[in-house]
């Protein structure tokens, strides 16, 4: 093979790595928040707006680093990528962002 | 837009990995493969992933592959193959 004696793939270039696992093929239900994040891209990509590309997500959630990467779900990885992308656009400080989540995670804490 | 290449022209995916977002799978480069189809002009990745435009934009190309081609030690069907769409900056003459 022509690239063999290229470096290691990246951690999210993983054809032809080997697999370890097999993948699970389960279907399951998609959850309400993992609705919103898919729906908050699109909101952002649209024509109208145009804020956001989704090369920009992907470039997000290849920027990840392989801990958080191997330990974000698929639309945590978008989650964390889209925030990321708002916050170096100047949409929202990362002081709002981070304001908002000790918001919810107070009134979790509170309701549990 | 002008295409470089044709429906059945061989070509050869670039074997380079540039530190920035891009589309193409390490597996697949610097293999050779034949044009299937032309799927229009696309502003690149490369560009769309920081924030430009993504102009000029190139033609897209899917590009038909052998799986023996992609891996030396293929062990499944001979006549295998695989399709990927890759863009005009990656492909050169082959």
């Amino acid at each position: 093979m022509t690239n063999s004696d290229t470096p290691p793939a990246k951690v999210h270039d993983l054809g032809g790595e080997p697999g370890g696992a097999a993948i699970d093929r389960a279907e399951r239900a998609v959850t309400f928040w993992e609705q919103r994040v898919d729906a908050l891209l699109v909101l952002l990509a649209d024509r109208e707006r145009r804020i956001m590309d989704v090369a920009e997500l992907r470039r997000g959630i290849e920027s990840l680093g392989p801990e958080a990467y191997d330990s974000l779900n698929y639309y945590e990885r978008w989650a964390a990528s889209i925030a990321s992308t708002v916050v170096e656009k100047g949409i929202v400080t990362q002081a709002e962002l981070d304001q908002r989540v000790a918001e919810i995670r107070a009134r979790k804490t509170a309701g549990q | 837009m002008s295409a470089r290449f044709k429906i059945g022209d061989r070509v050869r995916i670039d074997d380079r990995d540039p530190p920035v977002h891009h589309r193409v799978p390490r597996y697949a480069r610097g293999h050779v493969g034949v044009v299937e189809r032309l799927c229009g002009a696309f502003g690149q990745p490369e560009l769309l992933a920081y924030g430009g435009d993504g102009d000029p934009a190139q033609m897209l190309y899917r590009v038909h592959l052998k799986q023996t081609e992609l891996w030396a030690d293929y062990a499944e069907n001979p006549d295998d193959t695989l399709e990927i769409e890759i863009f005009e900056h990656w492909l050169s003459p082959a």
